[in-house]
């Protein structure tokens, strides 16, 4: 009985004292906001927003709601979140193993760029690519086209935009390639596991996933044109593209500088994640029979990546949270669209300010289940 | 005995409770906020964050703008010195927090006075130091000279949480011109980006057009459009709430106006104590009351002319010596010409 009560009784106490803390708070802003006249509702949500935003994902302009201005800022935060993502996965996972390389040029020069990029603010990366950008990129009239339809300006990256016929067939046939590899891949192992034969599931994958696609638009009436940006002209010195697809540069710079930033702290986890696989594994590997390439595949990066998993779950959320220093250089994501305009034109501080930390909550908590998830997936199974 | 403690505290008691009544009256009756000013030895001011003419800091930290004024006359009216003023630079997002959170007693920050401010968030405007309105700048070699040359895709690079983003949208739609913003939080990245190519046109209160192309790599490239988009009635602000205090900043920049209209001026203050007209001596603390209706005494009004100015001083001083409006326009006096009327000093 004692025992149960000395348990019970820090923990009551604990839970006491968050509560009055966080009721003193409420309570506090309340009689405050009162006091200044402030009312406090959520209302404001559906109300016309009256400001427009420089780049959306969905169909937006200042007629709509609050509402819709606060889901164009979220995707737009999710968007950056997911290029800049796959950008440094990739590129830390090739510093990562450049870094252990055997040459010493590659590996030195894979070091250099860690120390460097990691170890300046990032704040600063963002400027430094933005406005070094735009100090350095022609004016649309001046811009040479790179394989003659990509323009790359001060004013953004214009590329050509797709104008598809029969898209959903072209879709089709990917899926229909994407179910064919998985049933094949299950068939190769079945085989593998009762006649010790191995089929080449890797060319027939490359194969499937290009012949289907393209049987689509030989046969299935799927045609692609596309649609180059011409320049136009707006007054004497002033030009745009019109036409195509506009990247701004925002966007490039903010993707570009997180990409940079977060593919040195990747690269960090892949190399310990290698290195902490032991010697004596590959050695074994080796001496079964098996060669480089599948001692690599399947011997070490099933244990290397039980090592890297949880760091770069950190660093995946690192750069989620990150993006949202976008606002310095006019970058329109969640918080400057939602907790600045939409902030400042309202004047609902403590809602929005509630909703928009709720937001990033809610994406990073869903970064770290899917990640949770796949590191369960990879972790070892005991039998 | 117990009964008696009981008794005892509870009369206790009661004497605070009323005791806190009484004293909070009189408390009230002096204002919150003119009592902590008092306190404190300073008066906390929320200004920009760097804007010639309006607010700004030179290298030593001094701050220098017509904004900035106003301050200095609340410090010199409420504390007798003009330089007791504790500046926060503040972003456009950050200023109304910033007031009524109280971390600031007065926002003069080239603040638009708008009824959706003034009504909704527990903001009280007191006036108008500036009369200003939307305009746009563009490159000369653009040859564009009006906003009626605008095209579909032009691009327009502005601060976040201004007036100035919903005025950009008004004003693009009823021409029916598609266009592209682009927000800054800070007005330096606004002006860096515009300067580098990034934009074809800024646009934001033609004062701050003004007072930014100064900061340009050429000010000479760039020209201010002579349309004006919309009405910015710029002034200071305080939190809701505090009446006494509200007076106090509405009548410092009211007497500093004022004093222009009867020709006092620093220099001259002391000796107009002798004027003839009776205006003129309320003014300068010579005749009547005026300072106890809010807890002053009577010189508050001479001590701002004498450490600030007159408006037309702080006026030329800040805005038209430094090369950024030296045309008054609807800021010169409604006796001349301009818009500039305030109240009655009686």
């Amino acid at each position: 009985m004692d025992l149960k009560l000395q348990k019970i009784i820090p923990q009551l106490i604990t839970v006491l004292v968050v509560v009055l803390v966080f009721g003193f708070f409420t309570y506090n802003a309340q009689i405050n906001m009162e006091n200044r006249g402030i009312d406090f509702g959520y209302g404001f949500l559906s109300q016309e927003s009256s400001f427009d935003v420089q780049f959306s994902l969905i169909e937006y302009d200042g007629s709509h709601s609050y509402f819709r201005a606060y889901l164009v800022g979220l995707l737009n935060t999710i968007l950056v979140s997911v290029i800049g993502i796959i950008f440094a996965t990739v590129l830390g996972v090739i510093v990562g193993v450049a870094r252990l390389s055997p040459n010493y040029l590659i590996n030195q020069f894979a070091a250099f760029y860690v120390e460097f990029f990691r170890n300046i603010p990032l704040l600063l990366q963002i400027f430094f690519w933005y406005f070094a950008a735009l100090r350095a990129l022609p004016l649309p009239q001046d811009a040479d086209a790179m394989l003659g339809v990509f323009f790359l300006t001060i004013k953004g990256l214009y590329v050509p935009a797709f104008i598809w016929e029969n898209l959903n067939v072209f879709l089709y046939s990917i899926i229909a390639a994407i179910v064919a590899i998985v049933v094949i891949r299950i068939h190769a192992r079945k085989v593998q596991e009762t006649q010790g034969k191995q089929l080449p599931v890797f060319w027939i994958s490359v194969g499937l996933i290009f012949i289907l696609p393209l049987l689509s638009f030989l046969i299935g009436g799927v045609s692609l044109s596309f649609e180059i940006p011409k320049l136009k002209q707006l007054a004497t010195t002033s030009f745009i593209y019109e036409g195509g697809v506009s990247l701004p540069p925002e966007l490039i710079a903010l993707t570009l500088s997180l990409a940079l930033y977060t593919a040195t702290f990747i690269a960090e986890c892949v190399r310990a994640g290698i290195q902490g696989v032991g010697k004596g594994q590959k050695e074994a590997a080796a001496s079964i029979g098996l060669n480089p390439n599948q001692v690599l595949k399947l011997v070490v990066m099933p244990q290397a990546l039980r090592i890297i998993i949880p760091p770069t779950t950190n660093q995946y959320l690192n750069l989620t949270k990150n993006s949202s220093l976008a606002a310095a250089i006019a970058y329109p994501d969640l918080v400057l669209v939602f907790a600045g305009t939409a902030l400042m034109q309202t004047g609902k501080a403590i809602e929005i300010v509630s909703i928009t930390m709720l937001t990033y909550l809610s994406l990073s908590i869903s970064i770290s289940i899917l990640m949770n998830w796949y590191n369960k997936k990879i972790a070892i199974k005991e039998k | 005995m117990f009964k008696y403690l009981k008794q005892l505290t509870s009369l206790v008691a009661m004497v605070a409770v009323l005791f806190t009544f009484t004293t909070e009256t009189m408390a009230a009756k002096k204002s919150k906020t003119l009592k902590n000013t008092q306190k404190k030895g300073f008066v906390r001011c929320g200004v920009s964050q760097g804007l010639p003419g309006f607010s700004n800091a030179d290298a030593a930290g001094n701050w220098t703008g017509i904004d900035v004024d106003v301050c200095r006359a609340v410090a010199a009216a409420v504390l007798g010195d003009a330089n007791k003023v504790k500046f926060t630079p503040l972003s456009a997002k950050e200023r109304f927090t910033a007031l009524t959170s109280g971390e600031i007693d007065i926002l003069s920050r080239n603040t638009t006075w708008t009824l959706s401010r003034d009504a909704d968030i527990g903001l009280t405007f007191v006036g108008v130091n500036f009369y200003d309105g939307q305009g746009f700048m563009v490159r000369k070699s653009s040859g564009i000279t009006s906003t009626s040359q605008f095209k579909d895709g032009i691009s327009a690079c502005t601060n976040i949480g201004t007036t100035t983003e919903l005025n950009m949208r008004d004003f693009f739609n009823s021409k029916g011109i598609s266009y592209e913003p682009v927000a800054f939080e800070k007005a330096d990245e606004v002006v860096a980006a515009y300067d580098a190519g990034r934009c074809d046109t800024y646009t934001t209160d033609k004062s701050g057009l003004a007072a930014q192309r100064t900061k340009m790599s050429n000010p000479d490239e760039h020209i201010v459009l002579p349309e004006t988009v919309s009405k910015e009635p710029l002034g200071p602000v305080v939190r809701q709430g505090d009446s006494v205090w509200e007076d106090i900043v509405r009548w410092s920049l009211n007497a500093m106006i004022e004093a222009e209209e009867y020709g006092i001026t620093s220099a001259n203050a002391d000796s107009m104590k002798t004027s003839d007209n009776p205006a003129v001596k309320r003014l300068v603390g010579a005749e009547g009351e005026l300072g106890a209706a809010f807890g002053l005494d009577n010189e508050w009004s001479l001590r701002i002319i004498k450490q600030v100015g007159n408006y037309g001083e702080s006026y030329k001083r800040n805005i038209a010596d430094t090369g950024i409006l030296p045309d008054r326009g609807p800021n010169e006096l409604w006796t001349k010409g301009g818009i500039l009327y305030v109240p009655p000093a009686r």
